[in-house]
């Protein structure tokens, strides 16, 4: 790690009060250099997806800059308060225009602007794309609980508020999601993918999620979607893709008549929800 | 130190002008008194008076909601209130706290009182669609109250009553229906609002009171009211398709009938963000002032700053989607870009208010206080808020206590900006002034109460909690987070306490005289409370701070460089 950059003494002649204000300047830079090493996290995980490791690097950046921002503000606003305080009874300089001190207040947050959005576009063209995949699986919320359905292998697991399902999912391979809902809207969260979607009634939401690590998540619905909105719960579990073909063939042939049933339901709502909408004729 | 009010040390001068022989007791005698005078008056200023203290109320009220909010939230299993009442609480919480008490506050409570004596006006350009506003206000707020007396309790679909929760299926009762109609109440009362302020401020200025002479504040609610005549329309055309959705069997927001449920999402945030500054840019008004009076300068960078508040009003209505990028029909880097962009205006204004404090003498009343403690807190919910206009940080975040502390942080900014402007207009508005002491002691609770209150919940959202939930699993960390949380809600609510005991020990004991801070601004000029038609004489207008250069007339502002303006041109007088 290096120090931060100072010029040697006896080298520069300035003014003292360069020097100093020079030395402010040097302490972001230093505490950049120190963070060189650990980036900390400001409050966030890494989480368990490739996306939510580059939100997680696009969040500490984005928390570096707001920090170094802040701690500027804060100082500039405590240096006021500390030492500009009333001393006497004159009335102080009328001054009300400084045009290139307006200038740099304003264009610089224009290019820090600029700089934040080209980080978010690249976090995001790579969070939104949907490669192709091999492995989907349909994600069905309701009032109050969740449906996940294998529509390769007919399998659907079902589970109302506290009973928790679990979506099961290969590691290591992208895993093509589509996200419906029969009624209301919901909030498909899981905490360690850093991700959320809104399940829309009458809309089909697309999404790849590309899992690296191997673990259980909890997940829950974000959006208010009624009652007992505090109680839709589901898990994740992220397994090895030998354990994950395993675990379906055993769901699939444990259940093959249960399946084949619920087979001819779900082949077509797992594009559009064919629940009736509850509205209907409900005034 | 006294416990009273901290006399400036230079006090105003006694201006050598002579009187207008106006006699004041001809003036007393306008109309009928007491409650009488409430009910019919079509004065700006008891209309004003009847807003804050309609306002205040419905604070107290909507902050008695919060409390039973958090209480319920310190353990994770908490049992005070059922699923059903916790969704009703929260509901009503923001719709009181957004549609009865901030926005009103905002742009009709100070703004109704101030606006006109600012620019030299004898009352709003239209007297009684003013008090027609209050009225519809009022009623407003006793129809969305009136709610948890109903069959099936309050609405209790959230503040933002999303189709197709808010139909008549998801949410039967008639508390809801009342909902609707106190907004469609509120919202025209706020339209009506809307049209007074622009008229008043383009056909009632004083001579000598250009555009560019007007005070911030007064800049600051005219950019208001236009948002108001550009936003609240949309939601009150918005709540009619509910209603007909609820009970005349259209399908506007229901899949069923080939309607299309995000449309009420468009609709609500196309008014809901512009309504962010609608609320917000008084609140920056009402801190302007108060700054540059306690820092005895003028406002830095004035004109700037009016440009910056145009620019924020341009750009919040075209920023309505960063509510839902999740929804993921919305066109991401568009709504993004937009959305950051306001971080510049925003910030300029930050530098502008620095700028007005920096080489000033700052006179630290309670008011100067509590906009101090505007600055920090808006800074906080200002620096989170650039998060979530960046779509896969929202992702992240969207619906949970995150998003919930950034908007909380705002809030509590522009409550401490409220208070701020009760401290030092209250005086003008009834005569006399609030104990210092008192203050000051509800400024530190206020203060660290909202920090306190706001912070932990920013370390929930990241740790995953989703708002609007009454109970969360055991195995979380989120208890103790929350149990700081509720600390800091109870320290908010003694602030609000202390506040209310300084009203009742302050009653009618301090005079404050017509010019208590060495005020810049017109207001400042007249009587406290100001007569009838508010002016008995004026001085000549040549800035922003006609009172400022009338008592100090070797203090005018410094022009910078070498833009030298002819300041009598457009003199008419």
């Amino acid at each position: 790690m290096e120090p931060p950059a100072l010029t040697p003494r006896g080298v520069s002649q300035r003014t003292p009060r360069w020097r100093r204000v020079r030395r402010i300047a040097a302490l972001p830079i230093a505490a950049l250099a120190l963070a060189g090493c650990t980036v900390p996290t400001f409050g966030a995980v890494p989480g368990a997806t490739t996306s939510s490791k580059s939100v997680y690097h696009l969040w500490q950046g984005f928390s570096i800059g707001a920090v170094l921002i802040g701690v500027l503000v804060l100082l500039l606003i405590l240096w006021s308060v500390i030492f500009h305080r009333r001393k006497s009874a004159n009335i102080p300089k009328q001054s009300q225009y400084h045009i290139p001190l307006e200038m740099t207040y304003t264009i610089v947050p224009i290019l820090i602007v600029f700089g934040l959005f080209v980080a978010t576009l690249v976090v995001e063209n790579k969070e939104v794309a949907n490669p192709t995949t091999n492995v989907t699986i349909n994600v069905n919320a309701f009032q109050w609980g969740w449906k996940f359905t294998y529509p390769d292998k007919n399998v659907v697991v079902v589970g109302q508020t506290t009973q928790d399902p679990v979506m099961v999912m290969p590691v290591d391979t992208n895993v093509h999601i589509n996200l419906t809902s029969s009624d209301v809207i919901h909030g498909f969260y899981v905490h360690a993918f850093n991700f959320s979607r809104y399940a829309l009634p009458g809309v089909l939401n697309q999404f790849t999620l590309f899992a690296v690590n191997t673990g259980t998540y909890n997940g829950q619905c974000t959006q208010l979607c009624g009652l007992y909105h505090s109680l839709m719960f589901f898990r994740v579990e992220v397994v090895p893709m030998t354990q994950y073909n395993a675990w379906l063939s055993s769901k699939a042939n444990a259940a093959v008549a249960q399946a084949a049933e619920n087979a001819t339901k779900q082949q077509t709502s797992s594009v559009v929800p064919t629940k009736p909408y509850k509205s209907q004729g409900g005034y | 130190m006294t416990d009273v009010l901290d006399p400036p040390i230079v006090p105003p001068i006694v201006p050598p002008m002579v009187l207008a022989p106006i006699e004041p007791a001809h003036e007393e005698q306008h109309g009928p008194t007491g409650i009488l005078k409430w009910i019919t008056s079509t004065d700006h200023k008891v209309i004003g008076m009847s807003y804050t203290v309609t306002a205040t109320i419905m604070m107290v009220i909507g902050g008695a909601f919060a409390e039973i909010i958090r209480a319920q939230l310190t353990t994770p299993n908490g049992t005070l209130v059922s699923f059903a009442q916790y969704n009703e609480l929260f509901t009503m919480h923001g719709s009181v706290m957004i549609y009865l008490f901030a926005g009103p506050f905002a742009f009709a409570a100070l703004a109704n009182i101030i606006v006109p004596i600012q620019i030299g006006a004898p009352d709003m350009a239209f007297p009684r669609l003013n008090a027609l506003s209050y009225w519809l206000y009022l009623t407003g707020s006793i129809t969305m109250l009136s709610g948890f007396f109903v069959a099936g309790g309050a609405a209790n679909f959230g503040w933002v009553a999303y189709a197709p929760l808010s139909n008549s299926t998801n949410t039967p009762g008639a508390g809801a229906d009342l909902w609707i109609g106190a907004l469609l109440l509120t919202g025209f009362s706020a339209i009506f609002t809307g049209v007074n302020i622009c008229a008043t401020v383009f056909y009632l200025r004083a001579p000598g009171m250009t555009m560019f002479r007007m005070p911030i504040f007064t800049w600051n609610l005219l950019v208001t009211a236009i948002l108001i005549l550009l936003a609240f329309p949309v939601l009150t055309a918005g709540l009619i398709m509910l209603y007909c959705d609820r009970h005349f069997g259209t399908h506007i927001f229901s899949v069923a009938g080939g309607g299309v449920p995000v449309l009420w999402q468009h609709i609500f945030w196309f008014w809901g963000h512009p309504e962010v500054y609608i609320l917000a840019l008084p609140f920056f008004g009402m801190v302007t002032e108060i700054i540059a009076v306690f820092s005895r300068k003028p406002v830095f960078g004035y004109k700037g700053m009016i440009f910056a508040t145009l620019s924020i009003g341009a750009l919040s209505l075209g920023v309505w989607a960063h509510h839902m990028f999740t929804t993921g029909v919305v066109l991401l880097p568009f709504f993004s870009i937009m959305s950051l962009l306001i971080a510049v205006p925003t910030g300029i204004k930050m530098f502008n208010w620095i700028g007005t404090m920096w080489r000033g003498e700052i006179w630290f009343s309670t008011a100067m206080l509590m906009a101090v403690g505007f600055l920090v807190t808006f800074l906080i919910g200002g620096l989170t808020g650039i998060y979530l206009a960046s779509p896969p940080l929202d992702f992240f975040t969207h619906d949970t206590y995150f998003v919930v502390a950034h908007f909380h942080s705002i809030v509590m900014a522009l409550v401490l900006g409220g208070m701020a402007g009760l401290y030092y207009w209250g005086p003008k508005m009834t005569g006399y002034l609030l104990n210092e002491t008192i203050g000051k002691i509800q400024f530190w609770f206020l203060f660290i109460g909202t920090q306190v209150f706001t912070l932990p919940m920013y370390l929930l959202g990241l740790r995953g909690m989703p708002r609007r939930v009454a109970v969360y699993p055991l195995h979380t960390s989120w208890q103790y987070l929350n149990e700081v949380s509720t600390v800091g809600a109870v320290l908010i609510g003694i602030s609000t306490i202390a506040f209310v005991v300084n009203v009742a020990y302050s009653w009618k004991k301090y005079p404050a005289g017509d010019n208590p801070w060495d005020g810049q601004t017109l207001e400042w000029f007249t009587t406290s409370p100001p007569p009838h038609h508010n002016f008995y004489r004026l001085p000549q207008i040549r800035s922003e701070r006609p009172t400022w250069d009338y008592n100090h007339p070797g203090h005018t502002a410094a022009e910078h460089g070498h833009h030298h303006e002819p300041h009598d041109a457009e003199q008419l007088t």
